[in-house]
Order: structure tokens, then sequence, then C-alpha cells
């Protein structure tokens, strides 16, 4: 038995981007808004996240986790949103015919007018990045062991060691140390910490967790449960610096903070674009795939580091998507990425627009007092640029119309 | 004879590194900071350095999941921080839940309540 419905806009996952997609989708007018999720309950990775930090931007607040997904569940509720919960999609198709399970309704069809992709990130795990040695339990991703800690009410282990400095990996330091685990150190292959200052100081210092940059786990012990790890310092190749020792390090549980990746098994059925460079669809100032009508936001998009950024950005996606704009007007200027710049999303502007546009920018390498250019029209001073920290740059309407069609050049030069 | 202590700010992700000029506890001097927020940071954290704790506690009867999500209502005081959470440690809140309900009163020498950062319902 297999239904067919309709909708006008159909956003695929409920985290921070789903919701304020849905949201967004419905301030642009759209009449009917059906969000999907595989959970019992909508809000996704942000019930896990407990810690406070959310919000600063769009609230002027800081709030938790959870009261950050709180609101907009509330917000989304209240404006109208069908939020279909154990909802998973199968498959969605260029003609926008997105096919969902689920207990409730069986196998359902949905011909939507716009499809918004919000199905967020998974993390980098162990074969990814082939750290060697025995397989035993006790190796787990950072963000496994924050449900297993914040939600299940497991601990994971007694002594742990945490292999990547990324936020997750941070903000598991203080918690497991919170919680009673004893967390020996905080391991980083690369020569700078992948996480915002700010979490260095409140999670490693407040506890006086040392960090190790430029140093990785080489080799893992153990043949039932992890016993130890041996960690080796790495040369600016990232590879073991030659005639090293390693130094074992007694614990039962290794946590992996190594990166995330975004989840795009199902945008792929779509044919749309993707970008080696963020691993997320190529998309237009209006946060438009490739293939029309079908839109992306959030850690399917890029990998954030602010929440209030991915709000931000899925507004837009769900406000386009909801054709809250008079027609599709394609963009006229490609963004290129030129030194400096590791990734760029939008990937292309428009010159003709009365409204600014936001563009989201990571840099190559830690920079101070540098320039962002973009072509010879705009330049922006930074104070300080870090790959683990998006730069955010917002070009208003009168800058834009200066722009000529076709290719602009982002750099950053000293 | 006046000393130099540096912080790291934690009020956005710039992270602005800050010098305090200070004789003991008395500071005669504050630099780095790209904005006020660093400043009153940079003050605060020289003199009563605080942060908002947050943790779980055990959850009785409720749908889903364990523990129970909390946080002090304002910054504590960094010293109290494992303090908190060992009070915390025996505690078992009983479902259902109310986002912002008090769950330790009182929970620091200065009178900061505890509370719960989401609803949950009964299983």
């Amino acid at each position: 038995m297999q239904t067919t419905c309709a909708c006008d806009v159909a956003v695929v996952g409920g985290g921070p981007a789903g919701l304020a997609a849905a949201l967004g989708a419905k301030e642009g007018g759209a009449a009917r808004v059906v969000l999907f999720d595989r959970e019992k309950e909508a809000g996704g990775i942000l019930w896990q996240c407990i810690h406070a930090g959310f919000g600063l931007h769009h609230f002027k607040e800081e709030l938790t986790g959870p009261e950050y997904a709180q609101r907009f569940l509330d917000q989304a509720r209240a404006a109208g949103v069908e939020i279909m919960t154990e909802t998973f999609v199968l498959g969605i198709d260029a003609d926008r015919r997105v096919r969902t399970l689920s207990p409730a309704h069986g196998m359902q069809v949905w011909e939507c007018k716009a499809v918004v992709l919000a199905m967020g990130a998974r993390e980098r795990t162990r074969p990814a990045i082939h750290t060697p040695g025995t397989r035993p339990a006790g190796v787990m991703t950072a963000g496994l062991a924050q449900k297993l800690v914040n939600i299940m009410g497991f601990l994971p282990g007694r002594r742990a060691v945490i292999l990547g400095s990324g936020d997750i990996g941070l903000i598991m330091a203080r918690r497991l140390t919170l919680e009673g685990v004893e967390v020996e150190g905080v391991y980083e292959i690369m020569p700078h910490p992948g996480g915002l200052n700010r979490n260095i100081v409140q999670c490693l210092h407040d506890y006086d967790i040392p960090l190790h940059l430029s140093t990785t786990v080489s080799w893992v012990h153990g043949r039932d449960r992890v016993e130890g790890v041996t960690v080796t310092p790495v040369d600016s190749r990232l590879q073991p610096v030659p005639g090293a020792k390693g130094r074992f390090i007694s614990c039962d549980t290794l946590l992996l903070a190594v990166g995330l990746i975004p989840e795009n098994e199902l945008s792929l059925q779509t044919g749309l674009a993707l970008d080696p460079a963020t691993g997320g669809p190529v998309v237009s100032s209006t946060m438009e795939t490739t293939v029309p009508g079908i839109y992306a936001c959030g850690n399917v998009l890029h990998i954030h580091d602010l929440v209030d950024y991915v709000t931000e950005e899925a507004m837009v996606a769900g406000w386009y998507a909801a054709g809250a704009v008079d027609g599709r007007r394609p963009d006229t200027i490609r963004l290129v990425r030129g030194p400096g710049i590791a990734s760029c999303v939008p990937h292309t502007l428009s010159n003709r627009v009365e409204r600014e546009q936001v563009i989201y920018l990571r840099v190559r390498q830690p920079m101070e007092n540098c320039r962002l250019h973009f072509g010879e029209v705009f330049e922006r001073r930074l104070r300080y640029a870090f790959p683990a920290e998006t730069v955010r740059v917002t070009i208003k309407p009168e800058v834009l119309a200066e722009f000529p069609d076709g290719d602009l050049t982002v750099y950053l030069s000293e | 004879m006046s000393e130099v202590t540096n912080y790291l700010c934690i009020g956005c992700p710039i992270g602005c590194r800050l010098t305090v000029e200070h004789e003991g506890e008395q500071i005669k001097d504050i630099t780095g900071f790209a904005c006020r927020r660093g400043r009153d940071f940079a003050e605060k954290e020289h003199t009563d350095p605080r942060r908002v704790v947050t943790t779980t506690v055990t959850l009785a009867g409720g749908q889903n999941i364990a523990r129970l999500p909390v946080k002090s209502e304002k910054p504590v005081r960094k010293s109290e921080v494992p303090v908190i959470c060992q009070k915390l440690q025996n505690m078992v809140v009983q479902a259902p839940v109310r986002i912002g309900q008090v769950v330790l009163p009182g929970a620091t020498s200065d009178g900061i309540n505890v509370v719960a950062t989401r609803h949950v319902a009964t299983s």
C-alpha cells in the first residue's frame, strides 16, 4: 500500500536547519509545509548538546542546545508546520517526489513544489582516519559518547583519551570530567586547534586537561577492550616524526573528534552537483542546488561551527523554497576560491537584488590582520582568521550592483 | 610591583587575548579586548571567575530519555562547579518535567538555582 500526498515545501530532517527552513517557508508564504524526521522527536543533535553557547546571535542570549531546540519546535508548531516524526525518507528524485516510510502512515509519496535538504552530517569514524592497531571495544566517536552520557545515561569508560580537538571533542573532555571520567588529554594532528578558542579555555584550561598539538594516536592497544593508545608527534606533512618514540597511555576509551561529513546520500539521488571543498551541494545565493526546486541548508550543505548561522542560512533556504520571490532569478556571478580560501558558500551571487547576501567562508591557515578581497570590488579587514571558524561576510545590494557578471575571485592577503 | 596575567576571552568566537595588569587583586589596566564584553570578561575573570554549569541528572519515568539536562540559572563561581556536580550526582528527578523547573534550589553558596533545560513527558 502506498499513498500519494502533496505539499508546497517538504523539509528533510528536523534538526536546527530543518526547523528553521520550515519556519522560513511558512514566513515565505507556503501553505503546506511538511517536515520529516526519523527520530521520535524533531530537534536533531541539539538534544544531546546540553552545554550553553547557542543563540548568542539569533536570540541575543546564551541558551543550551535543548532550549534552542525547544524554541524552534514551539515556533514551527505555532506557524503550522506539520512535523512528521519517526518518518524515514527513502528517496528523493529530481522531480521533487519524496518517498517516506513510517509506522503511522506506511509508505507515502509526496509530490512537492520544493524540497529543502537538511539531513545534517555524520561523524568521521576510525576507518576514515586509518588509525592502526587492534579493534577492541571502547573506540567511539565523540558524538556517540555525548549521546550515551547525556541522553541514555551510560558512561563510556573510566579513563579516556580524545583524538581531535574539534568542538565536540573539547565539549566532551569537559563533560566526561564533570561526570567523573578521567580525561588524560586531547591530541590534535594539526599544529593548530580544531575547535573554537573559547572552548579551549572553558573545556580544557578550566579543568587542567592538556592539549597536545601536532600529535596523533599511532596505535590502539587491547584485545576485547581498549587497554591503551600510543601517541606520536607528527611533522609538517602530518607523518610521524622519523625516529620519534611514541608514548604509551593507559586508557579504556578512545574518543574520536576528527570532523564531520555532510550526509548527502539522499541528495545524490536527485543528480545534484557537490562541491568537493565543502562535501555539500553547490548552491546559489538562494540556497537552491543545481536541481531546480531543491534547496539545501545546515551541515548537509557545509559544516558549521555555530548553530546561529545554520538558522540564518536555513531561514533563507526555506523562504526561497516557498517561492516568495516572483519567479526564479538566476545568479550571474560565480564565486571562485583564490589564495587562502578553503571553502565558500554560496557558490554564486546575484547583482540584481535589493537585499543583503551572506557568504560563509573558511580560511586555510590561521592569519592575523589580513584582508579578504572579493575581486577588486570589495574588501574587508579581518583581525583574526582561523580554519576552525567560519568567516561570515554580508554584502550590501549597492556594493553588489558594482559586481560585473562572470567570475569573482575571493582571496586573502596580508 | 605590578604583575601581568593573560586571559583568553570566551565572550564570542574571536577569542581576544586579554592582558590584565594588576597589583594583587587590584587591577591597574586591561588591554587586548575588541569590545566592551572583553573588557568586562577580563575584569570578572580576574576578580571573580564564573561559568554557567551544564550537566545532567538521573531521570525516572521519562519518555525516551534517561538523563535530564540541567543548568545553573546564572554563572556560578568556578570553584563551586565541582561542588554542584557532586550534589547533583545522586539526585533523581521524576518525570514529567517542565523546562525551567527548579531541580535544585540554592545550589551554590550565593543561592543560585539549578533548573531543567528541557520538557520531559512521562513514559
